[in-house]
Order: C-alpha cells, then sequence, then structure tokens
C-alpha cells in the first residue's frame, strides 16, 4: 500500500526529512549543557577532585589527623619529612605536621567558604537594591562602592582588622567587607540590563510584587555570573586570610592554620625548610585547584564559547 | 580630552573625601584608647582627661574628623605614639623606599607578561601557549608570602647568591647593593602582575588579528613580522594599559606582605607594625597614603588610555 505524503506547507515528508542527529532529542537545558561542557573538561574535573578529597579531609579531621595538632613535644621537634611516627616531620614545638595540616585545611577551607557566601549574600542584596530601585538609592550606593574600591583589596582588608582587632573571625570578616563591592557591582549590572526586559515588564503588568519580580525574575536570571565570581573568588579570600594571619593579623597562634604555621616556620628556614614550605604549599594547591575549576566554570558558563 | 581631564579630575574629590572618612571612621573604632595608649597604663585620671582636651578628642566627631582632615592637608599628619617623631616626612621616606619595589616590580612583570602573551596569542594551542597559559595560572595562584620563602630558601640558602632580607648591608650605601637587595622582592612581587598581564595580551591579541584590517595587511603582501608588530602588537596593548594600571592595586596590597617576608622597610612594614603596636597615627597616615596613591595611579590609568585610544569618547 502506497504511503500517503501530507503536503501541506510546513510539513515536511518524512522520507524526505533529514536524520535527527542524535543529541538533538531530549530536550537539553542551558545548566545541563554548562555541566556537561564542565564534565568534559579534564583539568577542571581534576581540580574539582582534589577539592572534593580536602573537603572530606578536612570535614573528617578529628577522626583522620593521627596526633594533636596542638599537643607539644619539644624533644621531638624539627624532625624531617619521614620520620617515624611522623610523616611530615615536626614543628618548631614538636607538633605532628600532618595532623597540624590536615587541621589547618579546615580553617582555610571553611574561612574562604563563608567569607565568600557572606560577602556573596551582602553584595547580592546591595547590588539587586541598587539597581531594581535605581534614583537616589542607587546614587548612594555606587558612591559608597566607589569609595570601599578607591582601596586596594588586601589594604581594606587590613584597614578592617585594624579597626575590629587581629583575630580569625574578623580576618574573615575582613575579607568578606572587602569582596562585597565586587559582587554588588556584578548583580546591579545584571540587573539594570534585565530590568527592561520584556519578561520583568510583563511580571509587572500581572501585578507581581517588587519582591517577586526581583527574586523570581532578576535575582535567578543574574545567577550565572555570580557563579563563575564566587568559584574565582573562593582562591583570593582564602589566600587573602592566609595572608593576613601571616602578618599576624588573622589566625592566632597556637592555631593550626596555614598562614599562621607559615609564619611561625619562618624562623626555622635554615634547620628545617619544610614547616615553612607546606603550610604554604597547600594553600599553593588549593588556590590553584580553584582557578582552574573556576576557569572551567567560566568556559562551561559562556555561551560565546558553545559550539 | 581637556574636559574629560577635568571631569575626571573633579570625579576624584568626592572619593578622596570619601577615603579620608573611611580612614577616619576606621580609626575611630580600632579597639584601644589612644590617649590610655601614650600616657601608659598607670596614668591618673586627670592627666588622662587633660591629654584628651588638648588633643581634642573630647569634641564631637564631625569637629575631630574636619579638624584631623585640615591637619591632613596642612601636612600635620600627627606624631607617631611609638617613635614619637612626625608622621609624615616618616612615611614618605618610607613609601618611596616601597615604590622602588613596585616600580621594579612593575617593570620586569611587564617586560616579560607581554612578550609571553603575545607569543601565546599568536601560536595559539601550541605546546608553548599551553605550557603558558599554565604557568600564568600557577603565577596567579602563588600565596606572594610563600614564593618569597622559596626564594630566600633557593637564592639565599642554598645557593647563597642573593640577600635575603632588607634594603642594604651593614655599612653599605651603593646602588649595586641596593638593586642585589631588590632582585628577590620584587621577582617575588612581580609573579602575580606578570601572570594578568600576560593572560590579558594573550587574550587582547588573539582578539586582535581576528579583524579585517590584519587580513588586509597579510593581503597586501607585508611580512607576518610586520604585521604582528606594527598592526597587530600595537592595537593589542591599548587595553592592556588599563591592566597595567589595575596592578597597582595589587601591587600595592602584595608589598605589603613582601616587605614582611623580606624585613624591607617600606611603607608596608611600618604599617603592619603600627597596627600591631596600636600607634595609630602611624596607621592611619599609611592607609591614607597608599590608599591616595591607588587612587591617582587611577586616574593616571584612565587618563592615559583615553589619550592612547581616540576611539574613546570623553565626557558622557
Amino acid at each position: 500500500m502506497e504511503r500517503e505524503i501530507d503536503l501541506r506547507p510546513g510539513k515536511v515528508p518524512i522520507a524526505v526529512r533529514p536524520a535527527e542527529p542524535k543529541l538533538a532529542r531530549r530536550p537539553r537545558s542551558l545548566t545541563y549543557d554548562a555541566l556537561r561542557r564542565l564534565w568534559r573538561d579534564r583539568a577542571a574535573m581534576a581540580s574539582a577532585a582534589f577539592l572534593l578529597f580536602m573537603i572530606i579531609i578536612s570535614a573528617l579531621a578529628p577522626l583522620i589527623a593521627p596526633k594533636d595538632p596542638t599537643v607539644t613535644d619539644l624533644p621531638n621537634r624539627l624532625l624531617p619529612i619521614g620520620s617515624p611516627g611522623h610523616l611530615l616531620g615536626t614543628d618548631e614545638l614538636g607538633r605532628d605536621m600532618l595532623s597540624r595540616l590536615i587541621w589547618g585545611g579546615r580553617v582555610s577551607l571553611l574561612v574562604g567558604f563563608v567569607a565568600v557566601l557572606v560577602a556573596m549574600s551582602a553584595g547580592v542584596v546591595v547590588g539587586l537594591l541598587a539597581g531594581y530601585f535605581s534614583g537616589w538609592t542607587d546614587s548612594v550606593i555606587m558612591r559608597l562602592i566607589d569609595i570601599l574600591m578607591a582601596f586596594p583589596s588586601l589594604l581594606l582588608a587590613i584597614a578592617v582588622v585594624a579597626s575590629l582587632g587581629p583575630g580569625l573571625i574578623n580576618a574573615m570578616l575582613a575579607v568578606s567587607i572587602v569582596g562585597i563591592p565586587y559582587y554588588a557591582r556584578i548583580v546591579r549590572g545584571s540587573v539594570l540590563s534585565l530590568r527592561n526586559q520584556e519578561f520583568v515588564q510583563a511580571a509587572r503588568v500581572i501585578g507581581a510584587s517588587d519582591l517577586r519580580i526581583i527574586v523570581y525574575h532578576i535575582f535567578a536570571n543574574s545567577l550565572a555570573p555570580l557563579i563563575v565570581a564566587a568559584t574565582l573568588d573562593v582562591g583570593w579570600m582564602i589566600m587573602a586570610a592566609a595572608g593576613l594571619s601571616f602578618l599576624g593579623l588573622g589566625a592566632q597562634p597556637p592555631t593550626a592554620e596555614w598562614g599562621v604555621m607559615l609564619s611561625a616556620g619562618r624562623q626555622q628556614i635554615r634547620n628545617a625548610p619544610h614547616i615553612s614550605v607546606l603550610p604554604g604549599l597547600m594553600i599553593f594547591l588549593v588556590v590553584l585547584a580553584l582557578n582552574f575549576l573556576g576557569d572551567g566554570v567560566r568556559d562551561a558558563m559562556d555561551p560565546r564559547l558553545r559550539q | 580630552m581637556t574636559r574629560y581631564v577635568v571631569q575626571r579630575v573633579l570625579s576624584l574629590i568626592p572619593v578622596l573625601i570619601g577615603v579620608t572618612l573611611l580612614v577616619f571612621l576606621i580609626m575611630q573604632l580600632a579597639p584601644g584608647d589612644p590617649v590610655k595608649i601614650m600616657l601608659g597604663p598607670h596614668a591618673s585620671e586627670e592627666a588622662v582627661t587633660q591629654l584628651r582636651r588638648d588633643m581634642g578628642l573630647d569634641q564631637p566627631m564631625h569637629i575631630q574628623y574636619l579638624r584631623w582632615l585640615g591637619g591632613v592637608l596642612r601636612g600635620d599628619w600627627g606624631r607617631s605614639i611609638q617613635l614619637k617623631r612626625e608622621v609624615l616626612p616618616y612615611l614618605v621616606g618610607r613609601f618611596q623606599k616601597s615604590a622602588y619595589l613596585m616600580v621594579l616590580a612593575l617593570s620586569v612583570a611587564c617586560l616579560v607578561g607581554v612578550p609571553a602573551g603575545i607569543i601565546s596569542a599568536i601560536r595559539q594551542y601550541s605546546l608553548d601557549d599551553r605550557i603558558a597559559m599554565v604557568l600564568v595560572l600557577v603565577g596567579f595562584s602563588t600565596p606572594v608570602f610563600w614564593l618569597g620563602i622559596i626564594l630566600q630558601i633557593v637564592f639565599g640558602l642554598l645557593l647563597g647568591i642573593l640577600p635575603v632580607s632588607g634594603i642594604q648591608s651593614p655599612g653599605q650605601t651603593g646602588t649595586v647593593d641596593l638593586l642585589l637587595h631588590l632582585i628577590l622582592p620584587s621577582a617575588t612581587l612581580a609573579t602575580g602582575p606578570m601572570a594578568i598581564i600576560a593572560r590579558m595580551t594573550r587574550s587582547s591579541m588573539l582578539e586582535v588579528i581576528r579583524q579585517d584590517y590584519i587580513r588586509t595587511a597579510r593581503a597586501k603582501g607585508l611580512g607576518e613580522r610586520l604585521v604582528i608588530s606594527r598592526h597587530g602588537v600595537r592595537n593589542a596593548l591599548i587595553p592592556v594599559v588599563t591592566v597595567i594600571g589595575l596592578q597597582a592595586g595589587y601591587l600595592l596590597g602584595g608589598d605589603i606582605l613582601v616587605e614582611m617576608v623580606f624585613s624591607y622597610p617600606g611603607i608596608g612594614l611600618v604599617m603592619v607594625t603600627g597596627i600591631l603596636a596600636r600607634d595609630f597615627p602611624i596607621v592611619q597616615g599609611a592607609i591614607l597614603m597608599v590608599a591616595s596613591s591607588y587612587v591617582l595611579v587611577n586616574l593616571i590609568t584612565d587618563l592615559a588610555y583615553a589619550y592612547i585610544d581616540p576611539r574613546i569618547h570623553y565626557g558622557t
């Protein structure tokens, strides 16, 4: 029996229709696309695996660390790497380096992530307010941001610590405050480009409240640049917080924190370079992994790079 | 152009006022009473009240700010509590030493970063390019305070060829000695900006070599070298100027850490020791000086960019 061919306009006869590419069968979301691109980025995935490993180790520090990180053992001070009972040697007070590095990672990673979260939350609120309400709200907020940005980042962090007093929490707060203007500017930029788009006007026409428009329509659409900025920022925050500790303005001895350890180890670089080199190496590896991952996330989310 | 310059310079005034206000407030909020720090823990109540009145600390906050600002503008930046000397001349001397370090570091960063970026771009996806781009990430992931220590260990302790701290050897005053002391700190400070400059030069260059005028230059028979140098690099460097200017922020911050590592007697070292000793006038002055110089460098960068890129519309 001959198959009837539908020749109405707009209908393509089955026999003539080109074979559909396999991938096109399932409708894909932008997020799915981005994740798939990220999955294929080997450097980013290796970095993500390393970071996951570090996070697990840090979370399980009390169970994994072989020794108490603050117990001193003067007869066994400055043992080199590979000493029996102390895989990575001991520091100037005989404390086990491996245990201190594990516990230190807990502090540094926590500070990095929390600081970014605080900076981002505050920055998002400020940026949404400035961009959405414009007018004098915007002017006032933007002038304040200009002033904060008139300081080099690390200097501002140091100034804030000078004001609050040295300490781990204050150092974390300081690096968060430094981050706020950057997030606020990113969000404000997205809001300004979105607020007059048709879907936002449509929402306004059907009577959606300001809060609903801000949260569901504007904030949701400005997430992509925020995620990229945040991924790249965690590394900076970790480095800045460790830097403050190194200067004696952040975490204080005997806390096992990478910046503090590095600073204390400096006195011994002649006899035992490993006690300052190892904590620095950890900061470097974590920040490097975060940068690789951040670059990967950015490439994956940037539609201009799409094939 | 003149109008743009005037506008840009005038726009500095509110920013600088904001900076002084913030610096003033930060020190007002700081823990510890400067009067008690100056007089020591055993001072009598009358002496404290008297000194507070003498220093104007019993006045309302806005009056204190205006008096302090007036002093700052007249060049009276107060006296250091710890060093018992005028803050401004002391800080200027220290800042000068930091400036040597930063200028040298920025020069090294440009001299290495710009050619590296150009080579990476014209050999995109080659092995050289990949290695360079991994090094770039390594460069800005390295904590300066750690890199400094490693360089001290390698060049100072293992090889023993370079001085690892201070600005001059005891009894020496020569330029050669000064330069030797500057090598390690400036190399340390240069890595971050070098990485960023290389990366920006590469991406700017990649954008430029895809332009029509590059194809035209090739089509009319110019040699590749000439196409790259005359038509490519000259255009690609325009946005790089801004990036180089932006490194001032990184340098001024990183400088503080580098000075600590190398015990280099610049403004960063003064600032940190000041904070730890609660020497408020020194800290206030140092922060103000560094922040104002950052604002000025940003101004110069903006003006330089407007000057070399005729496509920029001044004003609006």
